[in-house]
């Protein structure tokens, strides 16, 4: 569904991505993990078409969208649903009209069917009740929850969730995992999660990307890859500080 | 711009021009996005869906919000030029000409001048920094991955509430002025209200009022462009939100007063 071929992407002088290649199966969870700071987001946002890469493609479906600009660029986002690190939820609207927004603004709905959607959305990620809050109002965990009903509300076939669990503690973490998983099974969308949750997120995923130094130096199901003998792979799952150089930099990527 | 990696680094003697070419080359591209900028906006004005609650919304935004620092502030504009115009010409016993002195000044040009860089203090500020924080909060980029415009929803309803609001505003500083200039003229330095009044009819023309409106027009366009161009394009954090909030509004007044300058030639 998405295939990711030489992405080579630097800010100034600072190279990003050097020459990443992944692919996406369709109804797949596809989890990426790496450190902080290692261009994990970086790489969400040229999934999305947020960045534009220095060289490389973003095949989605066989169409580059690194190529697309307007109409042609909306219309893959389109088919898109997108989880950002803080939720990004419209701050001057009420949780209902946050999840309505999409389908009042893209599918123009009637304002009945948009209720009866937006109620059920909300319901299956167990916000009932919540609707005329504020999101400055509820906590980080709900807003998260309502960030993820906005993405799933149009029913997209690619949900892309930026670290959906950052910030929240052990319970939240897990019961947003089970959450994914479970509106996954529901929906079948393909889904790419950007996560450095070691343990927990091996759970959700169907497979695992380690991404480091820049390219994806290691991709498989979740028992591969904490089976892996790559050293960084190892070190990032374990959380060994051992081998760390002196800028924090795992040893034995790739130059 | 930089270097290519490999590159001889440049003799001593060379980097400052270096340093200035690179200088010209930032400036030209920003005022390239910040032409790009308006002109995408200007391409869908006119191009369905029209987001009418969004206007209303900016227009009470602006409006509403400014009203009372317009009237106030228009107020005292016309009290202090009735009293400094009423000394000027009482050491020349043209007091007659108090009241189309303090109208011409107001409705030419410190009514549009003051106006737009009042309601830019006010609104145009919160427009930066409303926008700013919305692109540093990934809420811009939440509506350009939901396939929606952010220029449909946050700049283009901008611009059209300043062009409804600003002629408006200016309306009302140029009418509260001018009632500011007669309590100090008629009510505290004993002119008589027809004699104030009386001249107006006499030296105030239609074209004077439409120089007014002109300007206001541009600077009801001028203003809601550039905060909103800044608050699109702020830096990082806290701090960048901060500092375009402050360029906006220090870019937005001085390119009121080249503006005004270059229309005051313009305009007859």
């Amino acid at each position: 569904m998405i295939r990711v071929q030489g992405l080579y992407k630097r800010f100034g002088p600072q190279p990003v991505l050097r020459g990443l290649d992944l692919e996406v199966a369709t109804g797949e969870i596809m989890v990426i993990i790496g450190r902080s700071g290692g261009g994990k987001s970086v790489l969400l946002r040229h999934l999305i078409g947020l960045l534009r890469p220095d060289a490389g493609a973003v095949l989605v479906d066989g169409t580059d969208i690194t190529r697309l600009r307007g109409v042609a660029l909306a219309q893959i986002r389109r088919r898109y649903g997108v989880v950002f690190q803080g939720g990004a939820l419209f701050d001057s609207m009420s949780v209902a009209d946050n999840v309505a927004f999409p389908l009042r603004e893209k599918e123009r709905l009637p304002a009945a069917e948009v209720r009866t959607r937006v109620d059920e959305k909300l319901a299956q990620v167990g916000l009932q009740g919540m609707e005329n809050k504020n999101p400055a109002e509820i906590s980080g965990g709900m807003r998260k929850r309502v960030a993820i009903a906005r993405a799933l509300v149009t029913e997209p076939e690619v949900v892309f969730f930026d670290e959906p669990t950052t910030g929240l503690d052990p319970i939240l973490v897990n019961t947003i995992h089970h959450l994914i998983v479970q509106l996954h099974d529901t929906f079948r969308f393909s889904a790419v999660v950007v996560s450095h949750e070691i343990p927990e997120i091996f759970g959700i995923a169907d497979r695992v990307a380690m991404l480091h130094d820049g390219v994806i130096v290691e991709c498989g199901t979740p028992k591969a890859i904490q089976a892996s003998e790559n050293p960084i792979v190892r070190q990032f799952i374990q959380g060994d500080v051992e081998g760390l150089g002196a800028d924090g930099v795992l040893a034995g990527g790739p130059r | 711009m930089s270097v290519p990696e490999g590159a001889a680094p440049l003799p001593a003697v060379l980097r400052p021009v270096a340093g200035l070419g690179r200088a010209t080359l930032d400036v030209v591209q920003s005022l390239g996005r910040f032409g790009r900028f308006f002109a995408h906006a200007v391409a869908i004005v006119l191009v369905p869906p029209f987001k009418l609650g969004r206007v209303i919304d900016r227009i009470h935004f602006i409006g509403s919000g400014s009203l009372t620092l317009v009237v106030l502030t228009g107020g005292f504009t016309g009290m202090v030029l009735g009293l400094q115009i009423f000394l000027v010409l009482s050491r020349f016993g043209a007091e007659a000409f108090l009241g189309p002195a303090v109208a011409l000044s107001l409705i030419r040009e410190l009514g549009p001048v003051l106006c737009a860089v009042f309601v830019t203090g006010l609104a145009g500020s919160a427009l930066t920094a409303e926008i700013g924080i919305m692109r540093i909060s990934e809420q811009i980029d939440a509506l350009t991955v939901m396939a929606l415009s952010p220029t449909r929803y946050l700049v283009v309803p901008a611009l059209v509430a300043g062009i409804v609001t600003f002629p408006l505003m200016t309306a009302i500083f140029d009418v509260v002025g001018i009632f500011g200039g007669y309590l100090v003229c008629v009510k505290l330095l004993g002119l008589s209200a027809g004699t104030y009044f009386g001249e107006m009819h006499t030296f105030v023309d239609f074209s004077d009022v439409m120089v007014g409106f002109w300007k206001s027009l541009a600077f009801g366009i001028l203003v809601p462009w550039v905060c909103t161009y800044k608050g699109f394009h702020c830096g990082h954090g806290a701090e960048g939100v901060a500092r375009a909030t402050t360029q906006a509004v220090v870019l937005s007044s001085v390119l009121i007063l080249v503006a005004d300058y270059v229309l005051g030639s313009v305009l007859p």
